[in-house]
């Protein structure tokens, strides 16, 4: 293993990513793939650093348990809604996570059929974020209900009443697309894990390892028969999910477009939330790829390239957000709508135009930085860029909903909105969740690929070594 | 967090700058906005901190739970009083005309102050449930006011006593009774000294005959009488000009021109519902009729009356007198020796405060010109009207003027007073304060007024009370009074007992009970009865034989059986009385004799009227009217000290800022809410907060302005003094944040315009586009419901609200739910501002559900739950609500309303039977709206088709089957509903006016509602100089003000 260090540290600095980063750092065989990324989950045991980390994002999920459970109980009227701002903070995050989740099958579906390679070694991890992201989105369209305990009604099923959903209504097309989107992101992540799977029963030391993981492997054995329809199966898999990259965040823009309320209703909205998903999953992407890579020691499969990569996917998503918000405040002015101009000028300076220039800030200004390679080489600048962009993400689905809502068409019936401690606790709560989640995956799953890395290792040495065939 | 001491001044040459720069009329709703300054960005931040009061919010929610009007602790108690036994017992005999389900009506009259409002009562299965106005009753016709709508609650009200008490311990009626019967058979001896008797306004001829023949029995007895809101000043004004005790029934149907000296006839007082209607009638501009009466207000708190004047002065309330003096010696009326003031002096006089500008000389100037030349031209069409809070002088003035033009034979009746004995009640509540300070107070009998709390605190009732050697208190609720006497007998509710009271003209009207006493209350005349009659009678008995003897009636049961069930005597009205002016030359110097100048204009003025939602204080335990947004300021909860613009300005007041009002010896802590259009140098304080022992809704909330009352000046006083304090006490505004940001969503126009092109008002510059729709129009062909409002004859006095909220169940939700935008109203009345900060435009607009024909609320309901009837409603399911609130969101009339909670918790026994039977109660978690009173629509269905099967014949629901709650209350007869796709309805009719126009119809939503444009008739003359007095002050404004 120290060679395989010393090989990275000898290796030349590259100045061209493209060109000459490498997406695995030389050195590396199929033994030394499988053993590393394994033995996180096999050997390493419970370190004292992922218990601090899942204890706490445990109870943050205990305090989410609390809200939601005070939510249920008592009713939505614990939440800042009013009647002017009949969305609040659910809707907001319902959003956000939605869009956080969508980096995951952009990842793992479309650059798998574009055949970029360097997508191997955070697809995994991705796609379990995109499946945690979905999660706690799911909460929120649940609780922010009226009445929750009927949240069944929205699906189309049998029933005594004798009555459908209402199929003109975008909310119903969200339940379609979410629940569709939540499904294939499921399969797609587990028929991927299945070699896995077998690698950590064949190597786990435990026998409920062996008896859990072999379970879960569905008696993989690596035949050539089984490598077929694996690779046809999954294939087919990101093939299914690739328009849904596209879809789920056209219809959660649709939610707002087809009504009319000013500032909701634009044609722009469905690509510009697509754009704004994939620009917020890449920056929670790198959110999480830069610590894990440093705690556990992951440089050479998550290298500068990926990062330089998925920087210049934020850098361009970040311009299409930017273009849609300049073409918003245009189109508040061309539109010659009374309405419409006085929301476009209501949110630059109206009560929210603190968090109207925090989100062109964060949007706008500072992603620009990513024009620069040194920027792009520098992982903390990356780390901070990243969280300035998810901040403003949040706070961009804060501005469109929020300021919409509170000021219309009839001035007697405007008013103010803020999230009470409530939607503090249930937002935060779902972070809790989303990181007691991502917790779990690390340890008892392999975060990055051990197959695709090993094909990739093959690939790129060109080569196969002795050793790796005993392996 | 609340407390945070943020209060700075408003920017006041900001706010003006920013009304300067805008050409034609702009709307602004709230000053703050209007300045855009930090504090009111911060105080909208106070009113909802990042981390509001939401971990107590489950605190709050107990809160809303006690304010419900039902609150639960007492609801236990229930138990104890008798419970009405209608709806456990089957009838075995049904009561003719009984159909379990069907509601009965009954005629009887609700009481205010001693004036009656002949009402029609919906009982279903012996459990009143609604109250309508009696159309055969004159001071109603059919219509109502808010009080009278809200009275229901109060009858269900938990907190109401219940059992009689003895220093505060129960007790029972026999041990009452033989206790003070003992004490005054003692005092039978002395004829009766030491017996003192206060009651409120008695206008009952059978009650007011009891107290005389105890009068009579024991001469020495006195018997006193007090409200806080009498006639006092109007009586003795009437004694000065015609030397006569009448009183003054005004007939606004048949006047061109008005002028009010501060006179809130629309409002408050005798006869308001009536005169309502009246004043309706000539500013209705039709096709037919175009012609409208011209209303001059002077006022100095601002009122929905002045709100619908055509010309509005704001004056001092104690600088209206010199206007009114001014007015009659231009009418020539003056004695030889009053010197006519000059132009400029007479407005100097009249703005003799520091608001004073050469500008105000030019505009009095103008405005004296004006009414004096409208009036004279109209003799025997003309009204003065004076307001009830105004001095003798006034009134006297005022109906000195109205007798010079022929009023009395044309416009205004004259009228025994109504009063059984016209008394001045301050003096006479002096009397008492006198006589218990001297204690020579024996035994008090206290009926139904409230003196350790309305009273004016220099005569220290709430001590002196305790003064006397037995007292008893016999009131609705266990109050402030009732915690000081030594006895407390619970009183019925009106629509418990029988009785008899008169009308503004003086009808009178038989009231029966709707149902048996709900607990152990008394009548008065029971009382009476009780503690001085040989043989104690019942109600019933006592009024009965009282009318037997006083009409002489050949059939008496026929007669007695036709007044109940009319609920109006035939011919009871009272006789007008022709009154002959007394000469000028006798009338008191004190008239003509202008005050020193300045006297008292240096300082601030008090002003002290009613809440025109809790009165005088009896409704404070009333959660309907609490949470009723005042008229104009649109508060709720709360009474607040109202200032006008530019006072708050130059003592550098802002909302919600905490001063601390002093008048003699009394320091009261008010909250400051600035009015546009109240008179300057001038505060306004509403009686009515306050209380302390109102029960679970009234208690604490507000201030008690009857600390700053004295009785030398009970209303209008000078020499008020304010410190500043740095605290806050936020108020829950229903709508105050905003401006109407140029969009046409009330219409004006004056008459003149009208006549020139008759769709200007409502259509210039307003090209109406016909948008095309992805969905086929709903296809009506049967019925098709529709409503049409009137924003003209639209006061604002808001009865539909409270109808609306008594008919549909809504629920209350208390000041915390208010202050978070959460109130339940699903009518709800707009209120914009246009033009001068100092003196604005004021327009209302009811505001309910369009029932749009191509509704966006009902495209984005994902479960169907609110969905288009075939005839036209957009009707809410309940059952299949699951709460996206998606529809209100794409509501662009903000008209609908989610139970954030269960908003209606805890039903007892009592509580539920306010609920009409005929409409869902709602949930939590579910979306609720106007449904055009759907209920009364479906009755209206099922009669016609009971008709339709037992005659053979098709009928049909005909126009004026279905009336909306609104409709039925509104006193102005501004709502109309009905079938639009009959062309001879009068919803057609009103539809194809010309000043007919939707709001905010360019969204392609189609509504079904439909407004009728303001049209105003100003002087052309006095318009000029008003808008060149305008333009010298203010200027255009900003068209964006965040």
């Amino acid at each position: 293993m120290d060679d395989h260090h010393q090989s990275a540290e000898t290796h030349e600095p590259w100045a061209r990513p493209d060109d000459r980063a490498p997406v695995v750092e030389p050195g590396h065989t199929f033994a030394s793939v499988t053993d590393q990324i394994s033995s996180i989950v096999l050997t390493r045991g419970v370190q004292r650093g992922w218990l601090i980390g899942f204890g706490i994002s445990f109870a943050i999920t205990m305090l989410l348990l609390y809200a939601i459970t005070m939510t249920v109980a008592v009713g939505v009227g614990l939440w800042g809604i009013n009647v002017p701002v009949g969305w609040g903070f659910a809707i907001i995050n319902f959003v956000w996570w939605i869009g956080i989740g969508h980096a995951g099958t952009l990842i793992s579906a479309v650059l798998l059929l574009l055949h970029q390679d360097w997508r191997t070694s955070i697809n995994r991890f991705a796609e379990a974020m995109t499946l945690f992201a979905v999660a706690c989105a799911g909460i929120f369209p649940l609780l922010h209900l009226g009445r929750p305990w009927i949240f069944y009604w929205l699906f189309p099923y049998p029933n005594t009443m004798s009555i459908w959903p209402q199929f003109r209504s975008p909310l119903i097309w969200d339940v379609f697309a979410v629940s569709t989107y939540g499904t294939v992101s499921l399969l797609f992540w587990y028929v991927g894990l299945i070699p896995d799977l077998a690698t950590l029963r064949d190597r786990a030391h435990s026998s409920i390892g062996r008896y859990v993981y072999g379970f879960m492997a569905m008696g993989w054995r690596g035949s050539a028969a089984h490598w077929h329809r694996y690779h046809v199966a999954y294939t087919l898999l990101a093939g299914l999910a690739t328009p849904l990259v596209v879809s789920v965040h056209t219809v959660v823009g649709l939610d707002f477009a087809s009504s009319i309320v000013p500032g909701w209703h634009s044609t722009i909205f469905p690509p510009y939330f697509v754009a704004g998903a994939i620009y917020s999953g890449f920056a929670m992407v790198m959110t999480l790829a830069i610590p894990l890579r440093w705690a556990y020691k992951l440089e050479d499969f998550i290298t500068m390239r990926h990062l330089d990569n998925m920087a210049k996917i934020i850098l361009a998503t970040g311009l299409i957000v930017f273009y849609g918000y300049l073409m918003e405040a245009f189109f508040g002015w061309y539109s010659a709508n009374q309405y419409e101009r006085y929301l476009t000028l209501n949110r630059a300076l109206g009560h929210y135009r603190v968090q109207y220039w925090a989100l062109m800030f964060c949007n706008a200004a500072v992603p620009q930085l990513l024009w620069f390679g040194a920027v792009r080489r520098s992982v903390w600048a990356l780390f901070v860029i990243a969280i300035v962009v998810n901040v403003g993400m949040w706070l961009e689905r804060y501005v469109i909903v929020i300021t919409s809502l509170h000021r219309d068409y009839l001035p007697s019936s405007w008013g103010y909105y803020a999230g009470t401690r409530w939607d503090w606790a249930i937002y935060i709560g779902t972070l809790g969740l989303f990181l007691a989640l991502l917790f779990l995956f690390i340890r008892l799953l392999p975060m990055i690929s051990i197959f695709e890395m090993r094909e990739l290792v093959v690939h790129k040495e060109g080569e196969l070594r002795a050793a790796d065939l005993e392996e | 967090m609340l407390s945070l001491p943020i209060v700075t001044e408003l920017d006041w040459s900001s706010v003006r700058e920013r009304l300067a720069s805008a050409g034609g009329p702009t709307y602004w709703k709230s000053l703050e906005e209007l300045a855009d300054t930090a504090e009111f960005r911060a105080m909208v931040g106070r009113e909802f901190p990042a981390a509001a009061s939401e971990w107590d919010n489950a605190l709050s929610r107990r809160r809303f739970l006690t304010l419900m009007g039902a609150s639960i602790g007492l609801a236990g108690l229930a138990g104890c009083g008798r419970q009405p036994l209608e709806h456990i017992y089957p009838y075995v005999r049904a009561p003719e005309g009984l159909i379990p389900g069907k509601p009965l009506f009954f005629a009887t009259a609700l009481s205010l102050g001693g004036v009656g409002t002949g009402v029609l009562v919906e009982s279903h299965m012996g459990r009143p449930t609604k109250i309508e106005g009696n159309p055969d009753h004159p001071g109603s016709l059919g219509s109502t006011d808010t009080f009278t709508q809200a009275s229901i609650l109060s009858l269900y009200d938990p907190d109401r006593s219940q059992v009689v008490a003895r220093a505060g311990e129960i007790d029972t009626w026999e041990t009452f009774v033989g206790s003070i019967r003992s004490e005054i058979d003692a005092l039978r001896s002395r004829q009766g000294r030491g017996l003192h008797i206060l009651t409120e306004t008695i206008t009952s001829p059978s009650l007011a005959a009891q107290l005389t023949a105890v009068l009579a029995a024991l001469p020495e007895a006195v018997w006193h009488q007090y409200q806080p809101i009498n006639r006092d000043n109007e009586r003795a004004g009437l004694r000065l000009a015609f030397g006569a005790d009448v009183q003054p029934v005004y007939q606004f149907d048949r006047a061109e021109v008005i002028v009010s000296l501060d006179g809130d006839f629309l409002e408050c007082g005798a006869g308001s519902v009536r005169y309502q209607r009246d004043f309706a009638s000539r500013r209705r501009v039709r096709q037919d009729r175009q012609q409208m009466s011209r209303f001059y207000a002077v006022e100095s708190t601002p009122t929905t009356t002045g709100a619908s004047a055509d010309h509005r002065l704001p004056l001092r309330a104690g600088e209206i007198v010199q206007f009114a003096r001014t007015l009659a010696a231009r009418l020539g009326l003056a004695p030889a020796g009053f010197a006519l003031p000059a132009a400029s002096r007479s407005s100097q006089a009249t703005s003799a405060s520091t608001s004073f500008d050469p500008g105000s000389v030019a505009l009095h100037a103008a405005w004296l010109d004006a009414v004096v030349d409208d009036l004279r031209a109209h003799r025997g069409a003309a009204i003065v009207v004076a307001g009830a809070h105004q001095p003798p002088e006034v009134h006297a003035l005022a109906h000195l003027i109205n007798a010079s033009l022929a009023a009395p034979d044309a416009t205004v009746r004259y009228i025994e007073p109504l009063e059984a004995s016209a008394t001045d009640q301050l003096a006479s509540l002096r009397d008492l304060a006198t006589a218990l300070e001297a204690d020579e107070v024996d035994v008090l009998l206290v009926l139904g007024a409230n003196p350790a709390y309305a009273s004016p605190a220099d005569l220290k009732l709430a001590d002196r009370l305790k003064r006397a050697r037995q007292s008893v208190h016999y009131s609705y609720y266990n109050d402030e009074t009732s915690a000081l006497c030594s006895w407390h007998v619970p009183a019925t509710h009106e629509l418990e007992s029988w009785g008899d009271v008169r009308g503004f003209d003086g009808t009178i009207t038989i009231q029966q009970p709707l149902i048996a006493p709900l607990f152990a209350g008394r009548t008065a005349h029971e009382l009476l009865s009780a503690l001085f009659d040989d043989a104690p009678r019942s109600t019933y008995d006592i009024v009965r034989d009282y009318w037997r003897n006083a009409r002489d009636e050949d059939d008496f049961e026929r007669f007695w059986q036709t007044t109940v069930h009319n609920g109006v005597m035939a011919d009871s009205a009272l006789a007008a009385r022709s009154v002959t002016p007394v000469a000028a030359a006798q009338l008191p110097d004190t008239l003509w004799r202008t005050e020193p100048s300045g006297a008292g204009a240096d300082t601030l003025e008090l002003i002290i009227r009613a809440d025109t939602t809790v009165w005088d204080g009896r409704f404070a335990n009333n959660g309907w009217l609490q949470e009723l947004p005042k008229p104009l300021w649109k508060l709720t909860w709360d009474n607040a000290a109202l200032v006008s613009p530019a006072t708050a300005e130059r003592l550098k007041l802002s909302n919600e800022q905490l001063v601390e009002l002093g008048r003699g010896d009394q320091v009261v802590a008010a909250p400051v809410w600035i009015v546009p259009g109240h008179a300057d140098e001038s505060i306004t304080v509403l009686l009515g907060y306050g209380r302390t022992r109102a029960g679970h809704v009234g208690n604490h909330a507000g201030y008690n302005a009857y600390l700053l009352q004295q009785s030398d000046a009970p209303s209008i006083s000078s020499g008020l003094t304010l410190k500043k304090t740095s605290e806050t006490r936020r108020l829950a505004v229903t709508h105050t944040h905003f401006s109407m940001e140029g969009r046409d969503l009330v219409r004006s126009g004056t008459l003149a315009e009208y006549r020139e092109d008759p769709h200007s008002p409502a259509h210039h510059g307003h090209e109406e586009h016909e948008h095309a729709s992805l969905y086929p129009p709903f296809a009506n062909p049967g019925y098709a419901w529709g409503m049409a409002i009137d924003v003209n004859t639209c006061t604002g006095c808001s009865a539909c609200v409270v109808a609306c909220q008594a008919e549909n169940n809504s629920p209350v939700v208390g000041k915390e739910q208010v202050l978070q935008y959460r109130e339940m109203h699903w009518l709800r009345i707009d209120r914009y501002y246009s033009g001068d900060l100092d003196n604005p435009d004021v327009m209302h607009q009811p505001m309910l559900c369009q029932h749009c024909e191509q509704a966006p609320c009902e495209v984005v309901c994902p479960v169907a739950a609110t969905t288009h009837s075939k005839e036209g409603i957009n009707e809410m399911t309940y059952n299949r609500c699951v709460g996206t609130r998606y529809c209100s969101n794409n509501c662009p009339y903000k008209v609908r309303r989610f139970n954030f909670f269960n908003f209606h918790p805890d039903v007892t026994p009592l509580t539920d039977m306010i609920y009409n039977p005929d409409v869902t109660v709602r949930s939590r978690g579910v979306m609720e709206k106007c449904t055009f009173c759907i209920q009364r629509i479906n009755e209206a269905r099922i009669d016609t088709e009971v008709r339709s099967m037992n005659t053979g014949q098709q009928h049909k629901i005909v126009d004026g089957d279905v009336v909306t709650a609104c409709q039925a209350a509104c006193p102005s007869q501004a709502i109309i509903f009905g079938n639009i796709n009959d062309p001879n309805s009068r919803v057609s009719k009103e539809k194809a006016e010309p000043t007919n126009y939707g709001v905010l119809t360019e969204l392609n939503t189609h509504p079904r509602v439909t407004y009728l444009a303001q049209v105003r008739n100003p002087n052309s003359a006095l318009a000029a100089a008003e808008e060149a007095h305008r333009s010298g002050r203010v200027v255009p404004q900003n068209q964006y003000l965040p």
